[in-house]
């Protein structure tokens, strides 16, 4: 008798953990995103410009320096911080300075987030603007998109591809 | 500073209930909350088996893993079906018991003194752990992979001093092969450490139990194999960069860091974690323990027999050539880092028996805090003192029941460091010395405070393990108990059992004495 209760509890303890283990494994199901929006992912790595331009060496400078260092122009190192602005259908809805990165600030400047909308049609407006000169975004993106639930929306910077991306 | 938390006993208290329900179903030997190490060294084992068997079949393209998982575990109830089924649950099993581990341990204050080596090299395992499973879901590359990288990459990117973001690799299009095998080095590699981890974990444990009693790991592995058949794992859809995933059927055990980073920030969960490992770092520095006494050998005394370093439970002895230059003889030696403080290699020493006619009872390796000879004098004494009148003698531990609360006229109690201390010797000196019965109480079986005492006490008393007591000793005049601290009732009532076969066996002008 003693032995049938033995391996009852213990069948029944092994159960319990079969149970805790194989519940907890897969439920209760969660959801990253509500049913019923979409997102768009701001990302982008992007060298802003130079914050001084490039200018001849003059002869002072030249004659201090060794002969194999000897170039002609002479450019800082220090990058712009890239500015990034979002408007999702007529509002501004994210706005990012991004420092360059590297202990000398001479690195590329990144973004990487992330924002919820409900899904359907959009209108967007991205500005970027990778000099610290003044004057206005010299980069700008207009679209208008029909985001389903669920899906992602890239904005990017590509020079390449023209700059600024939507895909 | 001492580290100091109140409800700690409280706790202690509820969890002590707990171990001794599932003695109750299991028996000491088998309880698996007694084993819980052992448990998740199977469990690993189980992970690398049906691993290894999964990774042959791996397509390890990024392309191509999906389709070659989802085709070798589609049937239910087939062998693939199981294996990952097998593979998943034993992680999760590897992670719960591991935790439930580390737990007890804290509760039970095993954390500091000669455990701290142990302790230290226990905690980096967890987050290894983790490391490891969390890769594991990148590998089947189906939404629920999908959504793991991205957040571990998103939370990685909380950090702040990568130069730029890991989540890009995650934007629309497909992940790289070369990416997909970084993820597979994870999954291969990681484990890889874990296992050097493992062993480094151990070093300091002599009879370390990597595999747990054979029932105990049939039994954790039949029911694994029963959880993969009726619940196989099933993928959650191939991934899709350019979607959110939808409801996932989330393993909690393993990926609950993401939905909590989600619901707080990156930066908020990288502090939880660090603090928690750092504080389970400083854990064995925030209660220091106070020095301990270091076993010594006498060279007089000691013949290399080996039996302490066989007992030890720690590996804190090791033999070395005798002194004596005699060809082949041996000499215990000391690890003072490693040694417990516990004595169970003074009750090995076969030099350790008080029959030995010597005034001072000097033995090959003795705790210089509590020497052999001054047990013996004070069972002479003590027994002396009962000039004949019936008396019973108690051998206890300071862990386990409080044989102490036994003591009275005719009932002489000695509390010893840990009962494996006791040499079996002196429970015949003691009957001969004029005892009517003899008790042995240890902790519950399993359940040694340093790990073995209990259960080369048991094997000495029985014949199974030398030294061992005579067997022209009557087995009806000593008893043996184990019960752990609170349950001196037990002690209580194998004292009352041999009082009643001392009283049947007794002239009947005594008879009413020893009543």
């Amino acid at each position: 008798m003693n032995k049938a209760l033995n391996w009852t509890g213990q069948a029944v303890l092994y159960a319990v953990f079969a149970l805790v283990i194989g519940v907890f494994s897969g439920w209760p199901t969660y959801r990253a995103l509500p049913a019923d929006q979409a997102m768009i992912k701001v990302s982008f790595i992007h060298h802003g410009q130079r914050v001084a331009d490039c200018r001849p060496f003059t002869a002072e400078e030249l004659s201090k320096l060794a002969p194999n260092m000897r170039t002609p122009m002479k450019c800082g190192r220090e990058r712009s911080p890239v500015t990034i602005e979002v408007d999702l259908d007529g509002v501004t809805i994210y706005r990012q300075i991004a420092a360059p990165s590297g202990l000398s600030r001479d690195g590329a400047s990144s973004v990487y987030h992330r924002l919820q909308l409900p899904a359907g049609e959009h209108r967007i407006a991205v500005r970027l603007k990778d000099s610290a000169a003044p004057g206005p975004f010299n980069h700008t993106r207009d679209a208008t998109v029909k985001l389903r639930p669920a899906q992602i929306l890239v904005i990017d910077f590509d020079a390449e591809k023209g700059g600024i991306t939507l895909s | 500073m001492q580290y100091a938390f109140p409800r700690r006993q409280g706790v202690q208290q509820v969890y002590q209930g707990l171990e001794h329900a599932f003695d109750r179903a299991f028996g000491g030997r088998l309880n698996p909350l007694k084993h819980l190490g052992a448990v998740a060294f199977l469990l690993f084992w189980l992970l690398a088996l049906s691993g290894t068997v999964l990774y042959v079949i791996l397509d390890t393209s990024a392309g191509g893993a999906y389709r070659s998982i989802e085709e070798f575990s589609r049937d239910t109830a087939s062998l693939g079906s199981i294996l990952r089924g097998l593979h998943r649950y034993s992680a999760d099993g590897f992670v719960a018991v591991a935790v439930a581990h580390l737990v007890r341990e804290w509760l039970l204050g095993r954390f500091n003194g000669f455990r701290r080596f142990s302790w230290l090299t226990g905690v980096p395992l967890l987050p290894l752990a983790f490391v490891c499973a969390i890769g594991g879901f990148w590998l089947n590359w189906d939404r629920l992979g999908q959504y793991s990288a991205v957040a571990t990459a998103e939370w990685l990117d909380a950090l702040p001093f990568l130069a730029s973001p890991l989540a890009r690799n995650f934007l629309g299009g497909a992940v790289s092969d070369r990416l997909f095998s970084l993820f597979v080095f994870v999954h291969i590699g990681v484990p890889l450490l874990l296992v050097f981890g493992l062993w480094f974990h151990i070093q300091r444990i002599a009879r370390a139990e990597v595999f747990p009693p054979r029932a105990l790991g049939i039994g954790t592995a039949v029911t694994l194999l029963a959880m993969a058949l009726a619940l196989p794992v099933r993928s959650q859809g191939p991934a899709d960069l350019g979607m959110v995933p939808g409801a996932l059927a989330l393993d909690w055990w393993l990926l609950f860091i993401h939905p909590l980073t989600a619901a707080t920030s990156g930066g908020f969960v990288w502090t939880l974690v660090l603090a928690s490992v750092a504080g389970l770092f400083a854990l064995p520095f925030l209660r220091p323990s106070m020095p301990l006494a270091v076993a010594r050998v006498d060279p007089a005394h000691c013949n290399g027999c080996r039996r302490c370093e066989d007992d030890c439970p720690y590996g804190a002895i090791a033999m070395i050539p005798h002194p004596n230059g005699r060809r082949g003889v041996q000499l215990a030696r000391v690890d003072a880092d490693l040694c417990a403080s516990c004595g169970i290699c003074v009750g090995a020493c076969p030099s350790s028996t008080p029959f030995r006619s010597t005034e001072r009872l000097e033995t090959g390796i003795d705790m210089p805090q509590w020497p052999i000879d001054a047990l013996r004098r004070r069972l002479e004494q003590q027994l002396a003192a009962a000039r004949g009148a019936p008396c019973f003698v108690v051998f206890g531990c300071d862990h386990g029941a409080r044989v102490d609360a036994l003591a009275s006229r005719d009932t002489l109690t000695f509390s010893l460091a840990c009962a494996g201390m006791l040499p079996p010797s002196f429970v015949e000196y003691a009957l001969r010395g004029g005892a009517d019965g003899v008790v042995i109480a240890t902790c519950r079986e399993g359940g040694c405070e340093f790990r073995l005492g209990e259960r080369w006490t048991a094997q000495r008393l029985e014949g199974g393990r030398e030294p061992h007591l005579r067997r022209a000793v009557p087995a009806e005049r000593w008893a043996f108990v184990g019960a752990d601290a609170g349950e001196e009732a037990a002690v209580h009532g194998a004292l009352l059992d041999l009082r009643r076969l001392a009283r049947a066996d007794t002239p009947p002008q005594r008879q009413e004495a020893i009543a």
